[in-house]
């Protein structure tokens, strides 16, 4: 295969006519994730475009880089998402693999990714397993994890006043994560957790349960869930009064294009972390405004982290001179100083967790907001070493 | 319950000693390509293919022959994947025995669903493994061993009986094609044995069976075990093949792809079930880039496949040809 | 003040009310469903996918051409139930003289097709549907909070479910109807035009799909997949009720949704699954169902 591959990439060099540069480099990118199912908002053709922005962004072809960009749609499901990544690395000559949302697809990719010495760089999924109990040499993990999301979600309103706090947790593995990483911050900031209902998933009404959150008396409910299930939480609590009287909601795992189908009018006064929000700085303005342009809506952070992790890995695969190696790229992906447009100061940790400030925002008032997109107040912002949680033994490649 | 409706007659296999010629020799051509398929189509997308072809032969079992419609086998299928999964990761036992595992705990499962699935007949039969389906999806997402949403990930590949390595995909392909042929040939027997026979009596006239004295219930709960218990051994066998055992296995959009394989193939037949799955299987594959058109394209099928191709590509060729495929 | 296993009875008598009004909901669609099974003897697999279809043309309504919550009540259910005649019309009928199974495997690839259609193109994310301004607000019942709006589904729902059951049971169209169910060659045979009977049942179950999607829209996130969810509920619901009446079908969906609200206090954990395993018992017990006629 290996051999097969060399080949190719010469006859793609040759097709290309790319000028005879000090280096000669093909690289070859997949962009595996949902463009069909609940995922397919915030990652979907979105990380495509996003991933093509960050290839003319670097100017590759002036570098002498041929780069080539495939996409696929993993249909959520393990099977399909591996049986691709295989064949990708094995037989179409894919360098690195891009976004994977869905964590039971991105294990699986993981791991194949590490038996074809490929490299992966995650943005869409949240489990903390990719850089801890799965951790391999050849992941980065970009954007954003769960653990990162309860922390800054959790300290911040611990800290705002917020003491007491009642859960409603999506019944099942995530959700019960989710819970229990927000759970140990709340208790380390001086707040106490009053109660806790495990919620079946998916569901669609939760007005019962947020009968039982009202009944508890506490100052903050935090929903331990995700996607359709926390829109339509957010939905009924503003329907009971429940966030008229006074409680506070706290969405652990939320996105922008979330609180955009819900509008201000629901939304309003919601807290929730994000690694990237278009609204911060001239930085995620220019990007995000491009970004409008050919693709309709706002980036998610998912995206973002999709353009700037393609960026990174380009001028890693530039230093190294070729991307044939996937653990020596990621290997100087971890090296480097990476300042990056998007995420500020970004620095890839020996397990591959890429840490980068985590902001916790509050979404606008109908009132405030003044635009479709305009969604958030900026509250407080952490770093990334506070946000994330610490590095594994077992998981520092640097020793190994 | 005439699922297979008018193509019934024509395709009436003749009670003989052993295998029609035709059916032989068809066989052997697939045995023949099937063993040369890996050095030319990618390995572990032809055993993606073999296993959902044992799959849908399972299900064309209850379905086909026993003019039972189940809705819910993923469940079966599902169950089974997860199982073996967790015999070959966390009790580390070897690729057979876990696949043993994952079958026979799909076998037990099926039995008990069926006993009290077959009280009901018809569209009742079907809403009823469906629920049921469902509430295996529940204890899926949420027991312990199967990981939630992650699934049960990184399953090792391990020795055959020890003693063989199984972590090459040439090696593993070979291991997989013994299983899946076995089992499909192993189908193949039951539906033309007298327990076959009986079956399609049954199907064909439920109250003239049990007035030839017929226990018809006993008779349906055999079939609806025996095509779970060979949904699991392709569900146990695809963990293996993929290394992991997901939600994805276990939900019912799996049991609608079953039926749609089928169907599309031609239920009823020997041979449709096998192509309907690897035209599904291949489409999946190649459209990925296409997105939420599969679903499309999948519903589409359907709708034609309902209108318009009741028998399903075998069961035209069948026709045509005037010889059961 | 007495409670019942610690759980006081202000707020079970909330959870009571709570399940009522999810009841409404189920009653709705198992009512449509039952309906059509009635007649044309198909379980109406897209039903979950109308029920959608419904709460989208209402939003569609409300953002393409102004038109008000309302309005929709009434528009949207015809749109949905025109819709289905044309579903009917074009596809269902050729099948009438094939086992019934084929109708449902024709409706699953329905159901596919309408929810991967909206899926491509509103998205996954889920559309905003604000609460009509009459009903905006709430009551204090001094045990809860009820929001006027789920007062109004409820209300909404039992007239609905009130004025089906009349219209079928007790006047004479209704009598043709059934007649037809029993034998539609010999009610042919007296100058009724039992296609057209059909097709007019299998839209008006079809249009209380997309009328409860219309109540829903407010409430739940209005997204391609909220049919999917429910669709799967509702037919235990239609097996544990039988399919007998009419009445069956309403009244499984409010007591379900009644048993299913008390779980959620009880054991959250298996409220999902508590219908299923009711559907279970049933089965074991009275496998035609609470309200069916043995078979």
């Amino acid at each position: 295969m290996i051999n097969k591959f060399a080949i190719s990439t010469l006859a793609l060099a040759a097709m290309t006519g790319a000028p005879a540069m000090a280096q000669d480099i093909s690289v070859k990118l997949g962009v595996l994730n949902d463009r069909s199912g609940i995922y397919a908002d915030l990652s979907g053709e979105g990380s495509v475009v996003a991933a093509r922005m960050a290839v003319e962004d670097f100017k590759a072809a002036d570098k002498g880089m041929t780069v080539e960009i495939v996409s696929a749609d993993h249909q959520n499901k393990p099977d399909v998402g591996s049986n691709i990544a295989r064949q990708w690395y094995d037989v179409d000559g894919v360098n690195a693999i891009l976004d994977i949302p869905t964590s039971s697809v991105a294990l699986a990719v993981a791991n194949i990714t590490h038996e074809a010495n490929g490299v992966m760089l995650n943005s869409g999924a949240g489990s903390t397993s990719l850089t801890r109990e799965q951790c391999r040499p050849t992941t980065v993990h970009w954007t954003y994890d769960t653990a990162a999301l309860a922390n800054g979600t959790g300290a911040a309103m611990t800290n705002a006043g917020g003491k007491k706090w009642f859960f409603l947790t999506a019944d099942y593995a995530f959700g019960h994560s989710l819970e229990e990483n927000t759970t140990a911050v709340v208790e380390a900031n001086g707040g106490e957790v009053v109660g806790q209902v495990n919620v079946p998933f998916p569901a669609q009404d939760f007005s019962s349960f947020l009968l039982q959150a009202q009944g508890s008396g506490a100052d903050v409910i935090g929903l331990a869930n995700a996607g359709g299930d926390t829109v339509n939480a957010i939905k009924q609590a503003s329907e009971f009064g429940i966030t008229q009287a006074g409680q506070k909601l706290a969405a652990l795992l939320m996105f922008a294009n979330d609180v955009h189908a819900l509008g201000p009018q629901t939304a309003q006064g919601l807290s929730l972390t994000e690694a990237f929000y278009w609204d911060q700085n001239d930085g995620t303005r220019e990007f995000s405004q491009r970004f409008m342009d050919t693709h309709g809506s706002m980036p998610s952070m998912v995206q973002a982290g999709v353009y700037s992790a393609t960026l990174a890995y380009l001028e890693a695969v530039q230093t190294v001179g070729s991307a044939e190696d996937g653990k020596a790229v990621v290997d100087q992906m971890k090296a480097m100083d990476i300042d990056d447009a998007l995420f500020g100061k970004v620095t890839i940790r020996a397990d591959g967790r890429a840490l980068h400030d985590m902001y916790l925002f509050e979404v606008k008032t109908a009132e405030e907001s003044t635009g479709e997109w305009d969604l958030y107040n900026q509250i407080s912002s952490v770093t990334g070493e506070e946000a994330f949680l610490p590095m594994l033994d077992e998981c520092d490649f640097s020793k190994q | 319950m005439a699922m297979a409706d008018k193509t019934t007659s024509t395709q009436r296999v003749e009670q003989t000693a052993g295998m029609p010629t035709l059916h032989k020799a068809i066989f052997v051509v697939l045995l023949i390509g099937l063993i040369a398929l890996p050095f030319f189509a990618y390995p572990v997308f032809a055993m993606k293919v073999m296993c959902f072809a044992l799959f849908a032969a399972a299900f064309n079992l209850l379905l086909g022959f026993g003019g039972l419609l189940s809705f819910g086998h993923a469940a079966y299928f599902g169950s089974a994947s997860y199982v073996a999964a967790h015999a070959a990761k966390v009790w580390g036992l070897t690729p057979e025995l876990s696949i043993l595992c994952g079958t026979a705990a799909a076998g037990v499962l099926g039995f008990a669903i069926g006993s009290l699935a077959i009280r009901r007949q018809g569209i009742y039969f079907a809403m009823v493994t469906l629920a049921f389906a469902q509430m295996v999806y529940f204890v899926a997402l949420q027991a312990e061993f199967t990981g939630g949403e992650d699934g049960i990930q990184g399953v090792p590949r391990g020795n055959l009986f020890g003693l063989f390595s199984l972590a090459d995909n040439m090696a593993l392909y070979f291991f997989v094609l013994a299983v899946t042929f076995g089992g499909i040939l192993f189908l193949y027997r039951i539906v033309h044995s007298p327990f076959g026979e009986v079956l399609k009596a049954i199907r064909e006239n439920e109250p003239r069976a049990i007035s030839l004295g017929y226990d018809v219930n006993r008779y349906k709960l055999i079939v609806f075990t025996l095509s779970a218990t060979m949904a699991g051994l392709a569900g146990a066998t695809k963990s293996q093949v993929f290394q992991l055992a997901s939600l994805t296995d276990v939900h019912w959009s799996m049991s609608g792809e079953v039926v749609l394989m089928t169907l599309l193939g031609g239920m009823g037949t020997v041979f449709g079930p096998l192509i309907g799955a690897g035209i599904i299987v291949t489409m999946q594959n190649y459209l990925a880039t296409f997105g939420a058109w599969v679903t499309i394209i999948q519903g589409v099928i359907f709708v034609l496949g309902v209108l318009m191709f009741r028998e399903g590509i075998v069961g035209v060729i069948s026709r045509w040809l005037k010889k059961p495929l | 003040m007495f409670e019942l296993l610690g759980i006081p009875p202000q707020v079970l008598l909330g959870q009571i009310l709570l399940g009522l009004i999810n009841g409404s909901f189920y009653a709705v669609l198992s009512l449509g469903l039952a309906v059509i099974f009635g007649l044309l003897n198909i379980i109406n697999f897209a039903h979950g996918a109308l029920y959608m279809a419904g709460a989208f043309v209402a939003w569609m309504l409300l953002h393409y051409l102004g038109i008000g919550y309302w309005p929709a009540l009434i528009l949207a259910p015809l749109i949905v139930g025109a819709f289905g005649i044309l579903m009917e019309r074009t596809m269902l009928s050729r099948l009438y003289h094939l086992d019934h199974l084929y109708g449902l495997l024709l409706t699953f690839g329905l159901a596919l097709i309408i929810q991967g259609l909206f899926r491509n193109y509103y998205g996954i994310s889920g559309l905003a549907y604000q609460i009509p301004d009459l009903l905006s607000g709430g009551q204090n019942l001094g045990f809860m909070y009820l929001p006027n709006y789920r007062a109004w589904v409820v209300i909404a729902s039992v007239l609905v479910c009130f004025s089906t059951w009349f219209m079928i049971e007790k006047t004479r169209l209704g009598a043709y109807l059934r007649a037809a169910t029993e034998n539609p060659t010999l009610v042919g045979a007296f100058g009724i035009n039992v296609p057209l009977m059909i097709m007019l049942t299998y839209g008006f179950g079809v249009a209380l799909a997309g009328f409860a999607g219309v109540l829903a829209a407010p409430i739940y996130s209005v997204n391609p997949t909220m049919g999917e969810q429910l669709i799967i509920v509702v037919f235990a619901v239609v097996v544990i009720g039988g399919m007998g009446s009419i009445m069956g079908a309403i009244v499984t969906g409010y007591m379900l949704g009644i048993i299913e609200g008390l779980t959620r206090v009880f054991y959250p954990e298996g409220s999902a699954v508590v219908i299923f395993v009711i559907m279970a018992i049933v089965l074991m017990i009275k496998p035609e169902g609470l309200f069916g006629r043995p078979v």
